[in-house]
């Protein structure tokens, strides 16, 4: 397919390999963290971390917007369905999420609630058109790519008058998360790794652009790499960021140009801006409460909010004792680390949200990586 | 979650929407998003909406770079990496 296997290429992964061993320079060790689940599950499904130098680590970041999504929202979703009587709709990608109660998205659908999954946010404006007398709430969550959509369907609701639809709001932002793993008192307290630069998101950056990563690299003086998700952009990019690091700059840079610009796409942020205000806080699992780092909707839209529309209270709610998920997200551990993995924790039966989407650093380690550190034992003849 | 990928505009429907191509798959998409965006162009799909759009100029430099990386010897570094946007891979432009 058009420029999607020109960039899965072995032999070129290889040659750039070699370059960037090439290039890291002796006694030296280069931590990078992929911000992106994208990035991490492409990691992990091409080998890259076998590729690349022992002298370069990558760590896995929180940017997977199903797993940073907490615990409570996810109550929300489902009292929406199984308290008020909504159709819930929703990625599919939040049914497994463990909530509160034994429940996830899924168990309360077997238990009658009436959760459906969509593929696009104009899908669950469809459920609302098909059923005017029931109440239709979007589950919306994401990054900076899903915002867009859910700021059209918004819109196109009030345009058509509909009257029973709602959205439940849970769009983060990827800079303020990215920037509150370095500044916060609290992500640090909680555990944090020394990190020298930043893969930078690759279709977050296609909304957003280039210049919000600016002020960022310019005050932390960390260098930002924003890449593609295929795996050859991924190692373009660890090649530019140890060149970086090699020549002391802390820049932004863009190796996905095929579809970043510093501007961004200026239609979808027009769109968003029309819809959507900063939350002064908003709760990320691993990470805490971080300051305006998500979306809500404007006043002006208060009828198609659905926290505006149901009595909802939000109630935060701590992880699984044993789950790392936390300290996995903010890089401090490993996957193997946690005594949940790979044991009562698997992707058929999640106990961590890192587990359930297929971005998750667990899930991607346990899909692509499990045996790796597992010693090969030769057979005798 | 944030999986996007890219697809052949094939036809424009309505203002906002059009129907892409993938592997042989068509699907209409909503188009909102990427107003200028005409048939033939690779737009890149997400959740059911063009998000954005493929610059099939800068494709060809960053993989006129990955065809000179294989055709050169070790260990010579490619000097043209960390050039900034826009400039882009000068040295391996045509």
């Amino acid at each position: 397919m058009k420029y999607i296997d020109e960039f899965r290429d072995g032999a070129v992964a290889r040659a750039m390999a070699s370059r960037i061993a090439a290039e890291c320079e002796p006694g030296r060790s280069y931590a990078f963290m992929e911000f992106c689940g994208g990035h991490t599950h492409a990691i992990a499904r091409y080998g890259i971390t076998e590729l690349l130098p022992p002298a370069i680590r990558m760590i896995h970041g929180p940017g997977c917007p199903v797993c940073v999504l907490p615990i409570g929202r996810i109550d929300q979703a489902i009292s929406l369905a199984l308290t008020h009587g909504a159709i819930v709709a929703t990625y599919g990608d939040t049914m497994r999420v463990p909530a509160s109660g034994a429940l996830s998205m899924m168990k309360a659908k077997a238990r009658g609630a009436d959760i459906r999954m969509v593929y696009s946010a104009a899908d669950a404006l469809a459920i609302a058109r098909a059923n005017p007398a029931r109440e239709v709430v979007f589950f919306a969550i994401g990054f900076e790519t899903t915002t867009p959509p859910t700021a059209l369907v918004v819109k196109q609701a009030a345009a058509e008058g509909l009257q029973n639809f709602s959205v439940l709001a849970c769009h983060v932002l990827t800079p303020s998360a990215i920037a509150h793993m370095l500044e916060s008192e609290e992500a640090q307290k909680m555990g944090a790794v020394p990190i020298q630069g930043f893969v930078g998101p690759a279709h977050v950056s296609i909304v957003i652009g280039s210049k919000p990563y600016e002020p960022f690299a310019a005050q932390h003086r960390k260098p930002v790499v924003i890449s593609g998700f295929e795996p050859l952009d991924v190692m373009q990019s660890i090649w530019m960021l140890v060149r970086q690091v090699n020549e002391g700059r802390a820049e932004v840079e863009n190796q996905f140009t095929r579809a970043v610009t510093r501007e961004g796409n200026l239609a979808a942020q027009r769109a968003v801006a029309e819809v959507f205000e900063l939350r002064e806080s908003f709760e990320w699992r691993g990470l805490g409460d971080v300051a305006f780092s998500a979306l809500r909707l404007k006043p002006e839209w208060a009828a198609f909010d659905a926290e505006r529309r149901f009595p909802l209270d939000y109630r935060a709610v701590p992880d699984h004792k044993q789950c790392e998920c936390g300290a996995i997200l903010r890089g401090v551990k490993a996957p193997v680390d946690c005594k949940l993995f790979g044991t009562v924790c698997t992707p058929e039966n999640p106990m961590g949200s890192c587990m359930v989407s297929s971005e998750g650093a667990c899930a991607a380690h346990w899909t692509y990586g499990r045996f790796r550190d597992i010693a090969v034992v030769g057979v005798a003849a | 979650m944030c999986l996007a990928l890219p697809a052949r505009l094939v036809e424009r429907r309505s203002a906002d929407e059009a129907v892409v191509e993938l592997g042989g798959v068509r699907k209409t998409v909503s188009v909102a998003l990427v107003p200028d965006a005409r048939p033939g162009d690779y737009v890149i799909v997400h959740v059911g909406h063009a998000i954005g759009c493929i610059d099939p100029v800068e494709a060809e430099r960053t993989l006129a770079l990955f065809a000179q990386l294989q055709a050169q010897p070790d260990p010579a570094p490619a000097a043209a990496l960390h050039a900034p946007q826009g400039a882009f891979l000068q040295e391996v432009t045509p």
